[in-house]
Parts: structure tokens; sequence; C-alpha cells
């Protein structure tokens, strides 16, 4: 489908806004047909990334090649090529969603007829017949994220930009935009998606990028790089407050890491080291409670839990020893 | 406007892809730029019909200054109502065309500060297709208020001189005009910050204009300072051209002067508001 192996070649991409610098230095290499996941929290530079490698917006400092070809020198020629579904929902508010999806029909190349059909097909298959005939500005956020995403679909693409395409989505349709993104993968497209979410990439992305003020911080396959910052949070309340020496020390051997100090003497927090060669995060956590237990030391409950997105963040910008002894939210 | 929640319909597909997710087929070519410009004709025709009420809206002032001056001052100031109308009508009529002229900036501002022109930038379409297609939408305005304002007078009384052909040449110059002034609605609504801020800069600016004029009664009455911004004032030229071609008898000098301001304002504005679109922002 395409000749280039790399879908999205970028380096070195700088883009300011005023005194603000939104990317600095973006280096991105995208395989052809894969999906790669963008994360990072909000003001990131995710969008950003997304407006220049669609041609939307020139970057200050850099290149970027899209399917092998330049994003300036050659825009419209990557512009036959991509969709975008866009994280500010790219729909007209006096229009209705069915005259929304044919006008994008039209302007995509189809006929009256098939701009027709096919805006009829999307608004059945993206669950807004209802709405059809229902001006956009009445519709709900997620309503209008599905119609947005039903026009990035209208005709074929060789590369898909997904900006944020779940944020205001319910689980239920987020799983149907997951099970999109994949059907698109396995029509030989390519997908590049921001997310905010870690558990999302995850799931969909072969490699993931994380992006923080401007930078990518991190970049590979997301079990490598959770494994990276390590594989989570273990959260153990003991029932005697006066047990947590003992209890440190049993159980931080185990885990093969040692407890924070906090602010309720009663609970031991720790980050379990990913999954490497020495085993695996699952079973060191669950050997730790279960030494507490066989030396009688009395635990009122525990909890154990993949990185938040937080965590990533936080760790990956270099920012660990901020939140060691307070809860997240007080971090945030 | 109720908001609809995504809870209500239960979805007993939920882990499939929306059905007819991906296209079937190969991509279609790309419009070429008066496919596309018809497109975007098409949808400015569809903001019209769903959302006449802007028009309204606007032109709701020229028509209760026309009843008002006319029934309640125009026999003070011509001897007779009648006769009045006969002298307001061209001016209200501009009046109305120019003051529904905003909906043209105030349409492009929507569109790149809502972020529907990041998907049309990134179609493969000529850049200046959606603006093109927008003067559609445009004109169409303008025939509407021209044409309720013009059905108004007649129904008053409005018979001037120059008969159909007569009022039919002032509308064709109004036309011309404000499609021309168009471009400096657009270029206004790229450099302004939200569609409200269009909105109050346009009735700042237009509403001096039009008041301060020759619509409603000759300047001769004026105190001094006044006539001297009425005579420069661009509307009043503007009136006093329609009011010629009304009266059926065409001041030359007026016409033209009102079709090089035409060519000043589409040979300045046009190529800002091509150049402002084609940036982004």
């Amino acid at each position: 489908m395409t000749s280039s192996p790399y879908s999205v070649e970028a380096s070195g991409l700088v883009k300011r806004f005023g005194s603000t610098t939104a990317l600095d230095g973006v280096d991105l290499i995208v395989e052809a047909g894969t999906v790669y996941g963008l994360l990072g929290p909000n003001g990131a530079g995710k969008t950003t990334a997304v407006r220049i490698l669609a041609t939307l917006l020139a970057p200050d400092a850099g290149t970027a090649r899209i399917l092998g070809h330049d994003v300036i020198a050659e825009a419209d020629a990557v512009r036959r090529r991509v969709a975008l579904a866009g994280q500010a929902a790219t729909v007209d508010n006096d229009l209705t969603g069915s005259e929304n999806l044919r006008l994008i029909g039209l302007l995509a190349g189809l006929g009256r007829r098939a701009a027709r059909t096919r805006a009829a097909q999307l608004l059945a298959g993206f669950e807004l017949e209802d709405a059809a005939s229902r001006q956009v500005k009445g519709y709900s956020g997620g309503m209008r994220r599905r119609l947005d995403l039903a026009a990035s679909t209208l005709v074929r693409a060789d590369l898909y930009f997904l900006d944020e395409p779940t944020t205001g989505l319910d689980p239920a349709r987020r799983a149907q935009v997951h099970a999109l993104v994949r059907a698109m993968a396995a029509d030989g497209a390519t997908v590049l998606l921001t997310t905010q979410y870690l558990e999302e990439a995850d799931q969909l992305a072969g490699r993931i990028a994380v992006i923080d003020h401007g930078k990518v911080v991190a970049e590979g396959p997301p079990a490598q790089l959770k494994s990276s910052i390590g594989a989570g949070t273990l959260q153990i309340r003991l029932a005697d407050p006066a047990r947590r020496l003992d209890a440190e020390q049993i159980a931080s051997r185990l885990v093969g890491a040692p407890f924070k100090p906090g602010s309720d003497p009663a609970v031991l927090t720790t980050t379990v080291p990913g999954d490497d060669a020495t085993g695996v995060a699952a079973d060191r956590a669950a050997a730790a409670v279960a030494a507490l237990y066989s030396a009688g030391i009395a635990v009122e409950d525990f909890s154990f839990g993949q990185p938040s997105l937080d965590e990533v963040f936080l760790r990956l910008t270099g920012q660990t020893n901020t939140f060691n002894d307070t809860p997240m939210e007080a971090a945030r | 406007m109720t908001s609809m929640t995504d809870a209500a319909i239960p979805t007993p597909k939920a882990a499939q892809s929306p059905r007819g997710g991906l296209p079937a087929g190969p991509r279609p070519q790309p419009p070429g730029p008066l496919a596309a410009t018809v497109a975007f004709g098409w949808r400015a025709l569809l903001k019209i019909r769903h959302v006449p009420e802007q028009i309204f809206d606007v032109i709701a002032i020229p028509i209760v200054f026309t009843l008002m001056f006319t029934y309640l001052l125009g026999g003070a100031i011509s001897g007779s109502t009648s006769q009045y109308l006969q002298f307001i009508l061209p001016g209200t009529l501009v009046m109305a065309v120019l003051l529904v002229g905003m909906y043209a900036g105030i349409g492009i501002n929507t569109d790149t500060s809502t972020g529907i022109a990041d998907r049309f930038r990134s179609l493969p379409i000529w850049r200046l297709s959606p603006v093109a297609g927008a003067l559609l939408g445009d004109v169409t305005r303008y025939l509407l208020a021209g044409g309720l304002v013009l059905a108004l007078g007649t129904a008053m009384g409005f018979r001037p001189p120059g008969g159909v052909p007569g009022v039919l040449a002032g509308v064709g110059l109004l036309l011309l005009f404000a499609l021309s002034l168009s471009w400096a609605w657009t270029t206004l609504g790229l450099v302004m910050r939200a569609p409200q801020a269009v909105m109050s800069t346009g009735t700042a600016v237009l509403f001096p204009l039009t008041l301060a004029s020759n619509t409603f009664v000759v300047p001769q009455t004026m105190p001094g300072w006044l006539q001297a911004f009425v005579n420069v004032n661009p509307v009043s030229h503007l009136v006093t051209a329609e009011r010629s071609l009304m009266y059926g008898h065409p001041a030359t000098g007026q016409i033209l002067l009102v079709l090089a301001a035409c060519v000043l304002l589409t040979v300045v504005f046009a190529p800002l508001t091509a150049r402002l679109y084609g940036r982004g922002h």
C-alpha cells in the first residue's frame, strides 16, 4: 500500500506559540501498518504534534515526512492519503449529523449518491441514526465525538490520525473505538493515536511515545515502558501499626524495594520493580503479603495495581521524590 | 436544546467495530476546486435554512426604522409619508444588506475557532474553497435581506420612478458592493478572537456609518460638523447611487465611485483573507 516502510518520520520538530514552547525537538518514527500511541497529559504537545503531521501547522524547526511525503512541500500528497479525527470535535454545529457526513463525503471525493449512502451506513454503525436529522449543536459530547470519528472513516486512508478518540466516551463505546482502531490496522493502515490513558495505549499500540513538555521522554513497546518504571504500587494496611518495622523488613526483601515513609503508620506503600529475569512483579507482591500472614502479622487489606499515568509521568520526568510520602492527589 | 446522554441506548455489540466502520474500495479522487466550492456553497445554504433567525435578528432594525421613520416622522420631514418612503427606502435597503454582511466574518471566525476549519484543511481540496463557497451563502443572505425590505417597501407604497429596471439595477450595484465588502468582513473574522467580537466590532462600525448618513434626512439641515462627516461617509455615496438608479436618473459619478470602492475593497481584502486563511491559526 505504501512505498515507504515508515508512515511517519519526524525529526527535531519544534513549535512555539508566543513564549510557550509546545514542541521542543520531537523525533518520531512510526512503522507502516502499526498502531502507535502518543501518550501525555493535557498540554504536553500531543495535539500540536498531530497537527504538524497532518499538515495543519508548519513547524518552526525540524522536518516531517508522512508516507514518504514532506508535510510542507508535499502537503497535498499527504492529505490525499491521511484522515484526521480531531480532539476539538471538528463538525459543524449548525448542520445535522447526516449533512455533516455528506458534506465531508463530497469533499473527500464521493459522489452525491455515494456520500449519502456512506453517511447512512456510518450513522447506523456509530448508533447515531436517531439523531441523524438533528442539528449537531444538540448532540452530547460523546455523540459529537462519534460523529467526528465517523467523518474520518468516510473514505479509506493509509494513515489515520486519531487525537484522543475515546475522551468523553462511555466504556462500551470506548471498546467500539478500540475495535475500530484494530480494524484499521488489520486493513493495512497505520494509526497514530493520542491518549491520556496508559491502559488504552497499552491495549492498542505496538509502540508508545510518552510526551511531556514538548519532549519525548520515553519510547518503546508498552511492556518495556511499564517495566522501566516499575510494575505498580503495592499498598498494605496493617491491623497493628506497632508491627510496622517487622512487616517492612519481611516484605521489602520479597518485593525487592524499600517501603516509603507515609503519614499513616499502619499503611505500607512501595513501588514493585517491573517484570525482569528475577521474577514477575505480581508474584513478588503476592509473596510479600503471604509472608506477612505466615509471620503472624495481621493484614487488614492490601492492593496492587498497575502504575497510574501520573506515576509514569512523575517517574519519567524525574520527579520521583515529590510524592514519596504524600497521597497522589497532593502530588498533582 | 436538550443534550442526550450516551448511556440511554443499550449497546449489545459492545466490542464490535461499528457496522460499516471501514470503507470498502479504494479512496476516490478528491474533488476539483469547483466541485469543492459547490459543496461549500451547499453547506452555506444549509446553514441559512437551519439558522434563519440570524438574518431576521439583524434586519429587524432596518425594517423597524423603515416603519417608524415613515409613519412617525415622514409627514413632518417630507410633507407626506408616501413621499418620505420614496426617499428613505433605498437607504434602509442599503442598511439591511450591509448589516447582514457581518455574517461573512462571523461564519469564517466560527469555522476557525471551533476546529472545523482544521478538518477542511486536512482534506485534499483547494484551500480557499471554504471561503469561495461561503460567498454563495453571502449572496443568498443579501438577496433575502434586500428582498424583505423591498417587499415591505412595496407593500407600504414604494413606487420609484425608475420602475422595476431601476430597482433591479440598484439591487445589482448593492449586491456587488456588499460582496466586495464581504472580503473585509472575512479578513476581520480571521483576525478577531471570537464570533461575538466580530459581531460587536461590526455593529460598532456599521451603526454610526448607516445612521450618520443621508439615509433618513438630507444633510443640509444638520450642523456643519455632522454634514462634513455625512458627506465623506461612504454609505452616503452608496445611498445616493442607489437612489439615482431607482429614481431613473443614474448619477454616473456616484456609481463609478461605488464601483471604484468595490475594486479597492476586493483588491485589498480578498488577498488578505486568502493569506490569513491559508496560513492557519
